[in-house]
């Protein structure tokens, strides 16, 4: 198969209160790449990740118009099994991500629906436990864990379906600097295609080489995630702020390792 | 209130009974109490007695049980009341006049009331909710049911919390209570509860379609319990089905 | 539903428990409430396939949540709520059937609240009663209300209003065929539904704040209104803009056959259950013969207070009689409702 990873055009969608979140967008992401997207509340940032495995948009039966290409694959009706293995989405909300009775379910509840039985499956999910470091809180129930580790396990759930593009909603939020360095390096050492949202821009710069930045439903800016985070005057016009002395030009980024 | 219910997280035999061998013994042992002529004393002095054993047995502390048997308060009062509103012959207790089949029936509900959460309290306190909705799933609830009531149980604490932490800024905003204006902001709270609520089903349903869900749950029961599990869950059960029918014939 | 005065007790939420009814009415009202939900799960098939489980989960859990929720009612009392009525009108009949006996179900298995051998009961009583009623009532009065979504307040206050007496009258009804002592059900019926039409009025202001708030944020979410939505406008990426119907997963069907349909069920339960109601067999005169008690005469209940003699003066047949005053009262119940609703829209008019 060939093709760029991520290929989005034309996008519009409503949801069904009528509301419009996303009023044409455009984008490519390669094979591979680590991009972050970026963008003020409401920008419409999780209602276009929603829409690259086929959760929302007019394939769900949803009000909206636009193509939809991932790894050379378009976003019908008859390829949506398909395309949800390759898309693996890590929800905001743990909470929203992590249904099942146990860790165990639910690391298992992918796998599972891609046909996966039996030690396979136990391997499969041990495997993806592993990779975030929660093998040992297998049988616990979800709300026993804490916020940390519950994203952890978030990830977990969709690694274990082995998806070709990783796409996370807000990676870092609420989590503890170590839980948030820890997440990181389990992130960077993953082999995909990754999409990421993050209103932590220090953790953009930090993972990922090329942003994208949008507003209104729109993609306004696309580039070197280092360009974008030191044009001051697009910054401010996105109402996007870097934390108190923090300088992306002396800080090291991803395209040096 | 939490997802765990009742659980008392220790390890006893009655915790190692498998949950459908417990849930039919809990039925079948409420059934036989339920059954028993009311007038019949002795049998439910014996089934008080097996129930306490089994209570023993399974280290639940004794607050654990009483402070879960307060539910019965109302009927408590209800069942006071009967005495004086039941029709029939009267008695006269201590300068009241008591209807006799009143009294009687008063006990009847004391009796197979507090009989049956006790029962109750023994199978929530001793099963952990996941086993106990594979049990169910074991005896052949529908799915669908199965698994709305495991999202439900799932999600009863986040959605407790949420309630919480929305009284908790209401309340810290001044809010105390008794007035009109309240019921707005309470209902209000509500209202934007439920919309909470729906929006992370929505999501949730969200998250289990990009997880290549179609519409059927994996199973979460493994195994069965065998035959010597079912007959070890089952014997105070079937001590109860026996003492009700002896009851029956005696009462004859 | 059953509340015998108020307590802090946070837990409040009364069921009838094991031994409130014999054995027999105890296993024909389970096999009632297992008919209700295999039928609503048929019926709500195409909506859970559609929203998933997750959706109905998690609106139990509300129900569940909102249950244990103190609401001040005002004059210093405190109501509390079943949410039949108002669970019907955000997730629609069938699904919230299947919500308020998972409901039920929790609480009976994972906190021990209310007995097992009464689920049946308990989900006939507040499952399907409280659901049905509400909900019908609803659709009938959205078809003479104003055609808004805000209709749906109104509406939806009148069915939790009705079905909370209702179901203390179906109370009412089981106990007499099936009670385990025997206590005049003309004043036992006289009790219920005059202490559930407070319960009920409680019931109601909760029911319609609640609803309000959710219609003044999210209009779409409310399952009874769908059909009452306006038409989204769309702007593509060009700038043009085009008029689509909203999506509306699973429209509501029109209310037409349901308006009578609901009222004719209504109209049966009540009469049917007052039938039984005058009719009460005497299991534990029974009993009482069995223990010695002899000469236990039946006492008919016709002395006290006029409001005990829940019968229509005149017919001499007391089984007919009962059966028309059970008629009469929701007749009567579901006239002042309609007042009610039509004040309400009326003054909801005035304010926009
Ligand atoms: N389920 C929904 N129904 C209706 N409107 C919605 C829904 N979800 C989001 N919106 C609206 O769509 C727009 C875009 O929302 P979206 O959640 O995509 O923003 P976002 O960029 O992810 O914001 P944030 O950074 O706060 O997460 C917002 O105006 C929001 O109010
Ligand atoms: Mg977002």
């Amino acid at each position: 198969m060939s093709g760029p990873a991520i290929q989005v055009e034309r996008l519009v969608f409503a949801y069904p209160d009528g509301r419009q979140a996303l009023f044409g967008v455009d984008f490519t992401v390669e094979r591979g790449e680590r991009v972050a997207l970026l963008g003020p509340n409401g920008a419409g940032k999780t209602t276009l990740v929603l829409h690259l495995n086929g959760i929302l948009g007019s394939v769900a039966g949803g009000t909206g118009s636009g193509r939809i290409q991932i790894g050379g694959t378009g976003l019908h009706r008859e390829h949506l099994t398909e395309i949800r293995r390759k898309v693996g989405l890590v929800f905001q909300d743990p909470d929203d991500q992590l249904f099942m009775p146990t860790v165990r379910d639910d690391v298992a509840f992918g796998p599972a629906n891609l046909g996966l039985r039996g030690s396979e499956l136990d391997d499969r999910v041990h495997e993806a436990l592993v990779q975030v470091g929660m093998q040992d809180q297998a049988d616990l129930a979800p709300h026993h864990l804490s916020f940390g580790q519950r994203r952890r396990v978030a990830v977990a759930t969709v690694l274990a379906m082995r998806p070709e593009v990783l796409v996370l909603d807000e990676p870092s939020s609420n989590l503890d600097p170590a839980a948030r360095r820890e997440l990181a390096d389990i992130l960077a050492g993953l082999d995909v295609t990754l999409l990421m949202i993050t209103h932590d821009l220090p953790y953009a710069l930090q993972l990922c080489e090329r942003s994208l930045l949008m507003d209104g439903g729109r993609i306004v800016a696309d580039g070197k995630t280092r360009d974008l985070l030191g044009d001051a005057d697009l910054m401010a016009a996105h109402r996007l702020e870097l934390p108190y002395g923090f300088d992306p030009l002396s800080v090291p980024g991803p395209e040096r390792s | 209130m939490s997802g765990d219910g009742l659980l008392v997280a220790v390890d006893s035999p009655v915790h190692r009974v498998p949950a459908q061998v417990k849930l039919v013994a809990l039925f079948v042992f409420v059934l036989a109490v339920v059954s028993t002529p009311a007038a019949i004393f002795w049998a439910f002095g014996l089934y008080a007695v097996m129930l306490v054993a089994a209570v023993a047995v399974a280290k639940l502390p004794a607050t654990v049980v009483s402070r879960r048997l307060a539910v019965e308060t109302p009927f408590i009062v209800f069942a006071l009341l009967l005495p004086f509103v039941a029709t029939g012959p009267q008695v006269d207790v201590l300068g009241l006049h008591l209807s006799q089949s009143g009294v009687l029936g008063a006990w009847n509900v004391l009796a197979k009331g507090t009989l049956g959460v006790i029962a109750a309290i023994l199978l929530s306190a001793t099963t952990a909710p996941r086993d106990l909705l594979a049990g169910l799933e074991r005896l052949r609830l529908p799915a669908t049911l199965v698994a709305i009531l495991s999202f439900m149980v799932r999600y009863l604490s986040v959605v407790s919390d949420d309630l919480h932490r929305m009284r908790v800024a209401r309340e810290s905003r001044g809010y105390t209570g008794g007035r009109v204006g309240h019921l707005k902001a309470v209902a209000g709270g509500v209202g934007a509860l439920f919309v909470r609520s729906f929006e992370r089903g929505e999501r949730v349903h969200l998250a289990m379609r990009s997880r290549g869900y179609t519409g059927r749950m994996p199973l979460l029961s493994v195994s069965g319990a065998t035959r010597a599990q079912w007959f070890e869950g089952l014997a105070i059960s079937l001590a109860a089905v026996t003492i009700a029918v002896a009851a029956r014939v005696v009462s004859l | 539903m059953l509340r015998f005065g108020r307590n802090k007790n946070q837990n409040e939420r009364v069921h009838v428990p094991d031994g409130f009814f014999d054995a027999p009415t105890s296993v024909a009202t389970g096999l009632i409430a297992a008919g209700a939900v295999g039928f609503s799960l048929q019926r709500a098939n195409r909506e859970l396939r559609e929203t998933g489980p997750a959706l109905a989960g998690l609106t139990a859990a509300f129900v569940f949540a909102v249950q244990m929720v103190n609401f001040p009612v005002g004059a210093g009392t405190s109501g509390h709520l079943l949410g039949g009525a108002l669970a019907a009108a955000l997730v629609g009949p069938w699904t919230a059937v299947l919500v308020m006996s998972t409901v039920l179900l929790v609480q009976g298995l994972l906190f021990a609240d209310g007995g097992l051998t009464a689920l049946g009961t308990n989900i006939t009583l507040m499952g399907l009663i409280t659901v049905l009623v509400g909900y019908f009532l609803t659709r009938a009065l959205l078809k003479v209300l104003p055609r808004r979504v805000g209709s749906v307040v109104p509406a939806a206050t009148v069915g939790a209003l009705v079905s909370v007496p209702v179901a203390a009258l179906a109370f009412t009804g089981l106990y007499s065929i099936g009670g385990a002592v025997d206590i005049p059900i003309g004043k036992l019926a006289t009790a219920m539904v005059g202490w559930h039409v407070l319960v009920g009025i409680g019931e109601a202001v909760i029911t319609a704040a609640v609803l309000s708030a959710v219609v003044a944020t999210r209009p779409d979410l409310v399952y009874a209104a769908r059909h009452l939505q306006q038409d989204l406008v769309l702007v593509d990426a060009d700038g043009n803009t085009s008029t689509v119907s909203p999506d509306r997963p699973i429209a509501a069907k029109p209310a037409g056959r349901s308006l009578g349909v609901g009222i004719a069920v209504t109209l049966l339960v009540a009469g049917g259950l007052s039938l039984f109601a005058s009719a009460h067999p005497d299991g534990l005169e029974f009993v009482g013969a069995k223990l010695g008690f002899e000469g236990a005469a039946k006492n008919s209940a016709v002395a006290g207070s006029p409001l005990a003699d829940y019968g229509v003066h005149g017919i001499g047949n007391a089984q007919v009689s009962g059966a028309l005053a059970g008629i009469i009262g929701v007749l009567v119940t579901i006239v002042v409702g309609l007042a009610i609703a039509k004040l309400a829209s009326l003054r909801a008019n005035k304010a926009s």
